[in-house]
């Protein structure tokens, strides 16, 4: 890049002078004002918006929470009660990162789906895919310690089940539980580390969502039709269009969001987390929150603990190669007649597990977890690829803006009728 | 049209996924069912009725304090549940606390102020078990959220007790209650006789009512922000409906800037 002030088309001189010498205005126009958006993103094309939106909040209400926070086993109970009892709006300020929790997953299971049923991870958007499946387990670690920190009867019991899956590891499992829980039990140097990297960790997502952000920018947007758009007439500008249909969007999020802070603050938690953390009184059922439920599932499927651990990681990691199994050049499965079929019913497995996930390990619902987890890798491993090869896709439209328009009725056009559509925008 | 009922049929199922496991959770293993009591906080608009709480407190303070700690709660609460600042000053003024050191460096009861937190019936939970047969009376300042059907679990338990059934056998020091887990409970019936608490307001102290009215006390105690923050939510949301209708006007207003472009069809 040449070197000297950067040629800015800023009007406003004060603003321009600073985009000279740090084009930060010229890339938030470039990237968020004219950036060319295919033009046929439906309301799922919402959710990356929205996760955005909600890291912020949790950031922004957790760096609160923490200024009254003790993170100390004699403390972290009743300073919880003291946000909720003496701060000015704590119940406000805790309820909403509480909830904000379950949101956040809400919106990114549903951002994944989106990304699954259009084909988004396929190229050139493996490594968009792949960032963003880290962001997931990030997300996943940070909600966990989140969740011990109110050190109640769940908080602790919770922190003793997961962190013992590590013990499952052979040979230095054992001593891998003792480090990551700093003694010989979860205890208060667990909370004091959980408290430091569930700090930590929101701020390393942030840095990861840049990433995801940045490589979205590069190779563009997926749309529901999973072609490439061909031209200026199947793009618009992400501003005023997309900011608009997010805006929508973000309205619709921030009222489901007030539904349950207000009215349910408590419906997805677990009342034994209101009785503080006793190592010596186990809980009846001791149950992960519910965004874990369909892993927690696939965990207990397996009757062997490392055979459980490794599947329910396997769950996870299965995802990064998820480009490579599919390899079906056809995107959306608008256009796979059988995969989307197979992928609806991998969506109500993935709800059944949820479902069993958070039953009793008893029959039936340990069979019932064995035969939805079989078939939630048998789709990856198996269906998947088998469709690849034999599978005949539907004809695909020959671009977006043609089938954009026919939907509205208006017939197969000559071509060139709609050459710019940008002209008037 | 086939797209929108795409969409819709994967919305409905994501809301299952975010809601049908969480729902799941709330039922127990064992089959007990719960009188569902009228409480005049329930519902969207519902609040806490004051005269009831002042009784409950009442019922707390002659009864259940003796063993039951509230740890969370100061005197000065209770201005909550509808006592002004007078009376606040005067119940508290009823309990001695500890405080301390003086200058001499001993410690020395005084009359509580309202600033106090609730004086605990046992200076520590050994005390507590030793002179409960062994049992810990837990706090009671969360315990509405702290068990599935909340107030209503409560006053159920409170009323619960009864002769066990035939074949039964409670064992030593334990109680059979029909709404406890296990049905053994270490706890005596704390409510047994009508009249046990004589109400000011001349309301009738039948057992019933004194559950009830400790229940509401304790649903108060549990979320003392109820009422505030319904209020503020039903502003929120007239509020997000409102601003959500110009939202979509607006960008109904931009998209149609791109289908003025297209032949009409």
């Amino acid at each position: 890049m040449a070197e000297g002030l950067h040629d800015s088309d800023i009007p406003n001189p004060v603003l321009r002078w600073v985009d000279q010498r740090l084009p930060i205005l010229s890339m938030v126009q470039r990237e968020y004002g004219t950036f060319p958006t295919p033009r046929n993103f439906n309301y799922f094309w919402n959710f990356g918006a929205l996760a955005m939106i909600n890291l912020v909040i949790m950031i922004a209400t957790g760096v609160i929470l923490s200024m009254q926070y003790a993170a100390n086993t004699g403390l972290a109970f009743d300073s919880v009660e003291r946000i909720m009892r003496d701060v000015n709006y704590g119940w406000l300020l805790r309820y909403a990162h509480a909830n904000g929790a379950s949101m956040f997953f809400i919106v990114v299971y549903m951002h994944i789906w989106r990304n699954l049923y259009y084909g988004s991870y396929k190229t050139p958007r493996e490594l968009l895919f792949m960032i963003g499946v880290v962001i997931f387990i990030l997300m996943m670690a940070t909600a966990f310690m989140g969740y011990v920190l109110p050190w109640g009867q769940m908080s602790f019991w919770g922190a003793t089940v997961i962190t013992n899956l590590f013990s499952a590891i052979p040979v230095v499992g054992q001593h891998i539980v003792t480090w990551l829980w700093g003694g010989f039990s979860v205890d208060n140097p667990t909370l004091n580390r959980f408290f430091s990297l569930h700090y930590l960790l929101p701020f390393v997502i942030t840095g990861v969502v840049f990433l995801h952000i940045a490589a979205l920018h590069i190779v563009g947007s997926n749309n529901p039709l999973g072609i490439e758009p061909k031209g200026p007439k199947d793009t618009i500008p992400f501003h005023p269009y997309y900011t608009s249909k997010d805006s929508v969007g973000i309205i619709v999020y921030l009222l489901v969001f007030a539904v349950i802070v207000f009215f349910m603050p408590n419906y997805l938690g677990h009342p034994d987390n209101y009785i503080p953390a006793n190592p010596l009184v186990t809980p009846a059922h001791i149950v992960p929150e519910w965004y874990f439920l369909p892993f927690y599932a696939i965990l207990r499927a397996v009757p062997n603990k490392l055979g459980g651990v490794a599947m329910m990681g396997g769950a996870l990691v299965i995802l990064f190669f998820l480009p490579w199994l599919d390899s079906s050049p056809v995107r959306s499965m608008r256009f796979r007649p059988i995969a989307k079929w197979a992928f609806l019913l991998f969506s109500v497995n993935f709800l059944v597990l949820g479902w069993v996930g958070g039953k009793p390990a008893e029959q039936p619902y340990i069979l019932i977890a064995q035969i939805c987890a079989a078939y939630y890798f048998a789709y990856f491993l198996v269906i998947l690829p088998l469709l690849a090869k034999f599978e005949r896709p539907l004809p695909l439209p020959e671009s977006i803006s043609a089938s954009v328009l026919k939907h509205r009725g208006g017939g197969p056009l000559p071509a060139g009728a709609t050459a710019k559509p940008m002209e008037k925008a | 049209m086939r797209r929108y009922a795409t969409t819709l049929k994967a919305a409905a199922l994501a809301a299952a996924l975010a809601l049908a496991p969480a729902g799941a959770w709330a039922q127990g293993h064992d089959e007990i069912h719960l009188p569902d009591t009228k409480f005049s906080f329930e519902g969207v608009f519902g609040t806490f009725d004051r005269a009831s709480a002042q009784r409950g407190f009442q019922v707390y303070k002659e009864v259940c304090s003796a063993c039951h700690a509230m740890r969370h709660l100061s005197y000065r609460h209770l201005r909550g549940i509808g006592f002004n600042e007078a009376q606040v000053a005067a119940l508290a003024s009823q309990f001695q606390v500890q405080d301390g050191p003086n200058d001499n460096g001993e410690m020395f009861e005084r009359p509580a102020r309202a600033s106090d937190h609730f004086r605990r019936p046992f200076p520590n939970d050994a005390a507590a078990r030793a002179a409960n047969n062994g049992a810990l009376p837990p706090d009671l300042t969360v315990m509405v959220k702290a068990r599935e059907g909340g107030a209503d679990y409560l006053h159920a338990l409170l009323i619960g007790y009864e002769e066990p059934p035939p074949g039964v056998t409670v064992a030593n020091g334990m109680h059979y209650n029909k709404y406890f887990p296990g049905h053994q409970i270490a706890m005596p019936p704390p409510l047994n006789s009508e009249g046990q608490v004589t109400y000011a307001d001349g309301t009738k102290a039948t057992v019933d009512q004194m559950s009830q009215d400790v229940s509401t006390f304790l649903a108060w105690a549990a979320e003392p922000e109820l009422e505030q923050r319904r209020s503020m939510g039903v502003r929120m949301i007239i509020y997000l409906a409102i601003l959500g209708g110009l939202v979509f006007a607006v960008k109904k207003k931009i998209w149609a800037r791109l289908h003025q472009t297209e032949p009409a069809p």
